[in-house]
């Protein structure tokens, strides 16, 4: 490991201003030039960031790319108003021309104090270390080939791999007049694995992968990237044996970690602020009412070590929550940032997120998940006579307002008398988010959290996310195959 | 911008792009090629008569890739100080090192660089400032507000205005560049009864503001098209005929296009593998790519490796013509490049006889569907299952609308299965399409 001490903000300010010969003085001044207007709250939100990733096809790596970006967004809020301009230069000029475009969102006005410097000790969920220094651009390569061999040989059929290898780090910096002064330097890695197999004419394919807020030994310590080829593999095999999904609405048990996106979709976006601000989430004033069983708790963490969903501070510099969205079934809370939290009289529970120093933040999830319950899950697929039992899945999307939501399934089995019998091809799933988890009649006590693949997208902007739940039984849902 | 500024820009971008080949060209790379955009735009968003956001974008940035022998490497940064150009082709230059020999990488072939760059009216400025654009996204949101007093809430109406310009130069001595806008005004509301609550949206969007439809036409259109949503219903689990509403049928057309593009078809994860000259449409569709209609979304006069695009036909007589291809995957699979790095350009699916309302009267009893959720298409095996909204119909009239269901089937079997194509033609999109009535898919349900 190449970890390094822990992360000063006198470090990461040094490094994002130092260049253009910023100091905290003149950054001052630029907030109480936007406060000059009738502004609630003005914050000024510095980024560096540096990205490569290689790509393997055909066995070998024919791809790198390397990226780089630095910019520094400045956002005026009055009342439910936000103003927002971006510039790509960190320089004084540009960032005055910024903050002069956003405060033109209100008018001039009798000028509001910055609140005294308040440094936020952030957790340390990870450390400021750097991904792309710490493998060697052959040994990046090498891991990529070694996927690739690993997945050939374990299996003749396997016709196409595809391997890439992703890293990078996020170095954050923002000055509110709230007083709020934050930094955080994020590493990220990823490694995915789709292979391609072919068997008598018929293809298919199968996709792995992981990743976390760490460097790229990740994939090397317990042998990991080895171990997402192994499941790539197994998947797409699966699928060359599968039979049409069924059509209609039958029990479905979800298996544990992944499947987790359920979550996401079905209740997640439901009950991020802003649109429970608005009204126009189905779940809207909806706090203390059940809108699930009393099996299910589902809070949305975003301090979990090194997940790829965590944050040691939100993007407005407010450190990351454990909140629980819903408790035994009751509806407890909703995610915010500071806008909505400040609008609906509540506190921010450091959900303000935003893609990059580009874009205006808001509430978003980091990692959702169920706790664990009373069944084993063997007993919960033995409870089922006729089913679906779907343990991998790819995307979901929801409307918000009707609730309506849908995620596809990848990997799914039927359940016949209790017993897990044959493969079906992939299918939609859909529902209805305040009524989905009312109809959970059972709770695995096999809580597990996907490998770090997951983003989110909201309004345009990315970001990413983890999911998480125990094996589920749903008494009810619908599943969108062929079969009738 | 006036038309000088435009040039200067312009001429701004050709100059660092000569600079980032020279510097690739000092470093020892055999080719180089770069790619340079600056955009700026406004964005407004009202939500209950009130603003809500004005969002000031301003964005640029800078790509190059460099190819030694047959190694390559790329790197992209948004700064274009001398140092932070140098930094980049060094970051290209190096991941040149570590790749592999790729016989089938390169630039495109020399001989197939756009000579001429035809003009494709493609730049409309509009100097809106935020006090017009608050006023016109007031306009719209009020006339969906004002509607139907069902309409209970709002989203909000958004205008957002972008100019831009790019340049692409590489080693055989091409450089080109043009400048583009975009306009478009947006609204999406919410109605509720005792069902709870439904939304909606329209959007208009254009290269020249004056062809935006109206704040009160978007408005009335966004209200309308959410009221009727009020009341869904789910269907029973059965297998009807779908009319795919013009706005969503774009996409059916989106995943052929992508099984027949070149990466899918080298990595041999397409439905459509190997089925070039093939029927797989009735021999009524026909399929063009037009990439110089003027004033058009979608249109470019090169691709992003210089290639000049042309007018061809993707599907005669139901039979498909050709692939979707950029220089690297036409090598890789021995045919030519189509002018097709980074994508089509304006896909036209020619239209029938049948508005919507004949094509309802066609299909007799089955589904319109007029919204899709999800992201259910397996490109590799041409599998369709997807989340849908739209509107139960009988006898060739909407019954009553519908929500909660999936339709499924396989691409290939849609594709063959298509009954007619509409000629209510939504020249919004990249894809323009009208309404396509498929045979018979399956509707899960209660």
């Amino acid at each position: 490991m190449t970890e390094t001490a822990g992360l000063s903000i006198d470090s990461v300010q040094q490094q994002l201003l130092a260049p253009s010969g910023l100091g905290i003085n003149e950054l001052e001044r630029v907030l109480a030039s936007i406060m000059q207007h009738n502004v609630d709250y003005a914050d000024l939100y510095f980024q560096a960031s540096r990205f490569e990733s290689w790509t393997l096809e055909d066995g070998i790596v024919t791809d790198g790319v390397h990226s780089v970006e630095r910019g520094v967004g400045a956002r005026a809020v009055s009342g439910e108003k936000s103003g927002f301009a971006y510039s790509d230069e960190i320089a004084l000029p540009a960032l005055q021309e910024a903050a002069t475009a956003a405060r033109a969102i209100a008018r001039q006005g009798q000028e509001k104090q910055i609140k005294a410097w308040t440094r936020t000790a952030g957790h340390r969920l990870y450390l400021p270390t750097d991904p792309l220094s710490s493998l060697g651009d052959r040994a990046k390569i090498e891991l990529l080939e070694m996927v690739d061999r690993e997945a050939r040989k374990l299996d003749p059929r396997v016709k196409q791999v595809i391997a890439s290898l992703a890293g990078g780090d996020d170095t954050i910096l923002l000055l509110a007049s709230d007083g709020t002064h934050a930094a955080d330097v994020r590493p990220l890695v990823r490694l995915n694995v789709t292979v391609i197999v072919e068997q008598d004419g018929r293809r298919e394919q199968g996709n792995s992968g992981g990743g976390c807020r760490r460097d790229y030994h990740y994939f090397i310590d317990e042998a990991r990237a080895l171990g997402y080829t192994r499941e790539a593999v197994r998947q797409a095999l699966v699928n060359l044996e599968a039979q049409d999904a069924p059509a209609g609405t039958m029990q479905v048990v979800l298996g544990s970690g992944w499947p987790g996106v359920l979550l996401h979709e079905a209740i997640g976006h439901g009950l991020e602020g802003d649109f429970n601000r608005k009204g126009t989430s189905a779940f809207s004033g909806r706090v203390g009412e059940r809108v699930a069983s009393d099996l299910c708790t589902v809070v949305d963490d975003g301090t979990l070590a090194q997940r790829r969903g965590s944050l040691n501070i939100d993007d407005e510099g407010v450190p990351t929550e454990n909140t629980v969205l819903i408790e035994k079934g009751v509806l407890k809370g909703y995610m915010q940032d500071k806008l909505n939290a400040r609008l609906m009289g509540v506190a921010s529970t450091g959900n303000g997120r935003r893609e990059s120093y580009a874009h205006l933040p808001m509430p978003r999830m980091t990692n959702t998940y169920m706790l664990p319950g009373p069944h084993a899950p063997e007993e919960i697929i033995a409870s089922v006579k006729n089913g679906l039992y779907a343990v991998n899945f790819g995307g979901g999307q929801v409307d918000i307002t009707s609730g309506k939501f849908v995620f596809s399934a990848s990997e799914a089995y039927m359940i016949e008398n209790g017993k897990v019998t044959f493969p079906v091809k992939g299918a939609t799933l859909i529902g209805s988010g305040p009524d989905v988890l009312q109809r959970v009649t059972m709770v695995g006590d096999d809580l597990a959290l996907d490998a770090g693949v997951g983003t989110c997208g909201k309004e345009g902007q990315s970001v990413p996310v983890g999911v998480g739940q125990p094996t589920l039984l749903i008494d009810g849902l619908t599943v969108g195959g062929t079969n009738v | 911008m006036s038309r000088r500024d435009i040039a200067k820009a312009q001429a701004g971008l050709e100059s660092v792009a000569e600079q980032v080949l020279q510097l690739a060209k000092e470093r020892g790379a055999t080719a180089a090629e770069v790619a340079l955009s600056e955009e700026s735009g406004l964005s407004v968003n009202v939500r209950l008569g009130e603003v809500e956001t004005i969002e000031f974008n301003k964005d640029k940035g800078i790509g190059v890739t460099v190819y030694f022998g047959q190694r390559k490497g790329t790197a992209s940064t948004a700064d274009f100080s001398r140092a932070a150009l140098n930094d980049a082709v060094r970051a290209a230059c190096s991941i040149a090192t570590f790749t592999a020999d790729d016989p089938y990488t390169g630039l495109a072939d020399a001989d197939r660089m756009a000579t001429e760059i035809p003009d494709l009216d493609l730049n409309y400025p509009w100097d809106v400032t935020p006090e017009m654009a608050i006023e016109l996204a007031t306009a719209c949101e009020d006339a969906a507000r004002s509607y139907d007093e069902q309409i209970s809430n709002s989203e909000g109406a958004s205008l957002s205005s972008h100019e831009g310009t790019r340049v692409y130069a590489n080693s055989h001595g091409f450089i080109g560049g043009y400048s583009t806008t975009r306009h478009s005004m947006s609204c999406s509301v919410i109605a509720e009864d005792k069902n709870g609550m439904q939304r909606d949206y329209w959007y208009s969007v254009a290269r020249d503001r004056s062809d935006l439809e109206s704040a009160f036409e978007i408005g009335n259109k966004s209200a309308a098209r959410t009221l009727q949503r009020l009341g869904g219903r789910r269907l029973e689990t059965s297998k009807v005929p779908v009319l795919f509403a013009a706005d969503v049928a774009g996409s059916l057309i989106s995943h052929m296009i992508s099984a027949i593009r070149g990466g899918n078809l080298y990595r041999k994860s397409s439905f459509l593998l190997d089925k070039l000259g093939e029927q797989i449409f009735p021999d009524f569709v026909h399929i063009h790519e037009k990439p110089h209609m003027k004033k058009v979304l979608g249109s470019a006069p090169y691709d992003s490796e210089g290639v000049a695009t042309y007018a061809r036909d993707l599907v005669r007589d139901g039979v498909l013509q050709g692939y979707v291809l950029d220089s690297y995957a036409a090598r890789k699979l021995k045919m030519e490049s189509t002018a097709n790095s980074g994508g089509v350009h304006n896909v036209l699916i020619e239209a029938g006889e049948l508005d919507q309302q004949g094509l309802l009267r066609e299909m007799g009893n089955g589904l319109l569907v007029t919204e899709l959720l999800g992201m259910g298409v397996n490109t590799v095996t041409g599998d369709y299952s997807r989340g849908a909204a739209g509107f139960w119909v009988e006898n060739g009239v909407i019954a009553y609308p519908v929500d909660e269901i999936t339709i499924a089937s396989n691409l290939s079997d849609m594709f063959m299965q298509l009954q007619a194509v509409g000629n209510d033609i939504d020249y919004r999109g990249n894809i323009k399409c009208g309404s396509l009535l498929v045979d018979a898919m399956t509707i899960a349900g209660t």
